[in-house]
């Protein structure tokens, strides 16, 4: 199994593993996702009807609406939060969006996790340290 | 980050715990960000009265319920005053007509119980996506912190002032302390347009800005577009409202410029700083068929709702509607919702253009809209709007489907009762 190490920078800190559902779009919890689901909902999203509760999500960053930080708490008050995100770009929706899902955050990586990192992929991210360790699948 | 001495003592807690709890979001948040240190502002577009899963929403005791859900703590802070001037976004119902909505009677002790803290706490009232409609226009270069994706634009590329997309938690702690992370779209590189999109078409009204702002959106993401009109033309507010909503739905277009219309961009130069796009998009006759197709979900030609005023209606487009009302009655199988800002309705009902819809059948209402809280009327499956930003959220909210037209096809949708519009 091969592995692969990303590094980047913390968001939020701690340390989490887990398996990567990945999107190469776009997310919007609010008017996107139901909170407490934990599913995709946006209608014509690639990952629609997928749960990313208790997965690593890997994501190149928020799109929409300001409803982010919203959403996002109520998707951790509802027990589906992540275990980490790794974030291709953060911007303002998903810096204090990551913030309130307090789970362990990175971006800004050497490599675009969305390209290297596949669904399935199990992922160890170290948010303290901005280093994100990927053995792929199979 | 690097704090300033006032800084530094909010976040000691020498100007109380609340700004203290604000202080230590706003930190952790601009790391996040990436953010060295922060300006001041004094322009907040508050998301306080939002609360899309009001099932989660236990305390009812307002300081409880903010720090749980604004200041994201289980402590019990008390807020004595914000210090930014504000405005506030939607609400979760409309205040006064909230039973036409068939909102729930604990959705509305709960909006009493926010009203109260923000009349206590210095918080605007306003209950509108559109603040800049009502009295909160910022000024060119002004450092704003505001909510509500479709106003974001407004601020931003509009008016020339400089805002991130806020969200609720990053809103309330910045009008809070009065001080906003230094990133994004506060720094004057990061306006720059990074995508031409060379517009072949005429976009001469609503229905064309909101096509254009939805394709821009889906290809453009987080970019910033810079739009080449081939047919000058200057768009309205109207239009610009159209073109923001619908980039903010698709992709997350914060900032943009349309090359000899908004302030920063005189010229195309201007508008890439002299540098190279990074990419050269046209949009065409096939672009645009494809984006209204992307935004037509239904099939069923009868109609359950037909939704107007997202985001919220223009004086003009509430006189527009109220002509077009005017002697006619909506369709018995039909709800008609029309949707603006209290205050604009205030001036509806003087000029009795609200007077015009009620006789008709519809329902002129504000403080939000059906997305919102999912309020839909009871049944509602098919769903008639002239709104791109409706039509791309309606289907994953309230699990509906949208046909998406103008104005004049809606309304004549709602006293038909069927959809008979078509992209011309």
């Amino acid at each position: 199994m091969s592995q692969i190490v990303l590094k980047g920078r913390k968001a939020v800190g701690g340390t989490a593993e887990g398996e990567a559902l990945v999107t190469k779009q776009t997310i919007s919890t609010w008017g996107g996702v139901d909170a407490v689901k934990g599913i995709i909902t946006e209608r014509r999203h690639e990952l629609r009807g997928q749960s990313f509760a208790g997965r690593v999500l890997v994501f190149p960053s928020a799109k929409g609406s300001s409803g982010w930080s919203t959403v996002a708490q109520v998707i951790r008050l509802a027990g589906n939060a992540p275990k980490a995100m790794i974030i291709g770009e953060i911007n303002s929706l998903t810096a204090i969006g990551a913030v309130v899902m307090q789970v362990p955050t990175v971006t800004d990586l050497d490599q675009n996790p969305t390209e290297v990192i596949a669904t399935g992929d199990w992922v160890k991210v170290d948010a303290d340290k901005g280093i994100v360790e990927v053995t792929k699948k199979g | 980050m690097k704090l300033t001495r006032d800084e530094q003592d909010m976040l000691e807690g020498k100007e109380g715990r609340a700004k203290q709890r604000a202080m230590e979001l706003l930190v952790q948040y601009g790391e996040a960000l990436g953010a060295e240190r922060f300006v001041d502002t004094n322009n907040v577009h508050l998301l306080i009265g939002f609360y899309p899963y009001p099932q989660m929403v236990t305390p009812r005791d307002s300081d409880e319920l903010i720090s749980k859900f604004l200041l994201d703590t289980d402590e019990r802070i008390v807020v004595d005053r914000v210090k930014s001037f504000n405005t506030t976004h939607i609400w979760a119902i409309d205040l006064e007509r909230w039973q036409v909505m068939e909102a729930s009677e604990s959705l509305h002790e709960l909006m009493e119980v926010i009203k109260k803290y923000c009349i206590r706490t210095g918080v605007s009232i306003t209950a509108t996506c559109t603040p800049y409609q009502i009295g909160n226009v910022p000024t060119k270069g002004e450092h704003c912190a505001w909510t509500e994706s479709s106003a974001v634009p407004f601020c931003n590329a509009v008016l020339g002032a400089r805002t991130n997309t806020e969200a609720a938690h990053s809103a309330f702690a910045i009008a809070l302390t009065g001080k906003v992370p230094l990133s994004g779209f506060h720094i004057d590189e990061n306006r720059l347009g990074t995508h031409l999109i060379d517009v072949e078409l005429d976009v001469n009204d609503v229905l064309e800005w909101y096509l254009l702002g939805y394709f821009a959106g889906e290809v453009c993401q987080l970019a910033v577009p810079v739009y080449q009109l081939k047919h000058a033309i200057t768009p309205n507010i109207s239009m610009l409202k159209a073109l923001n909503a619908a980039g903010a739905s698709s992709g997350g277009v914060m900032m943009y410029h349309i090359i000899g219309v908004t302030p920063e961009a005189p010229t195309l130069e201007a508008a890439f700083g002299g540098k190279k796009p990074k990419e050269v998009l046209s949009y065409g006759p096939a672009e645009r068929r494809q984006t209204y197709e992307n935004l037509n979900s239904a099939t069923d030609e009868r109609v359950d709702l037909v939704n107007m005023g997202c985001p919220h209606y223009s004086l003009e487009q509430l006189r527009d509607v109220a002509r077009l009302l005017e002697d006619k009655k909506v369709h018995e199988n039909v709800d008609l919702w029309i949707w603006t800002a209290h205050q604009l309705k205030a001036i509806a009902d003087r000029n009795g253009y609200t007077d015009i819809i009620a006789k008709a059948g519809g329902h002129l209402l504000t403080d939000t809209c059906p997305l919102n809280t999912n309020l839909f009327p009871k049944g509602t499956k098919i769903v008639a709007t002239d709104s791109a930003k409706h039509a791309h959220y309606a289907p994953a909210i309230g699990g509906v489907d949208v046909w998406f037209g103008t104005m004049e096809e809606c309304i004549d949708c709602a006293i038909t009762g069927k959809w008979r519009g078509e992209l011309k």
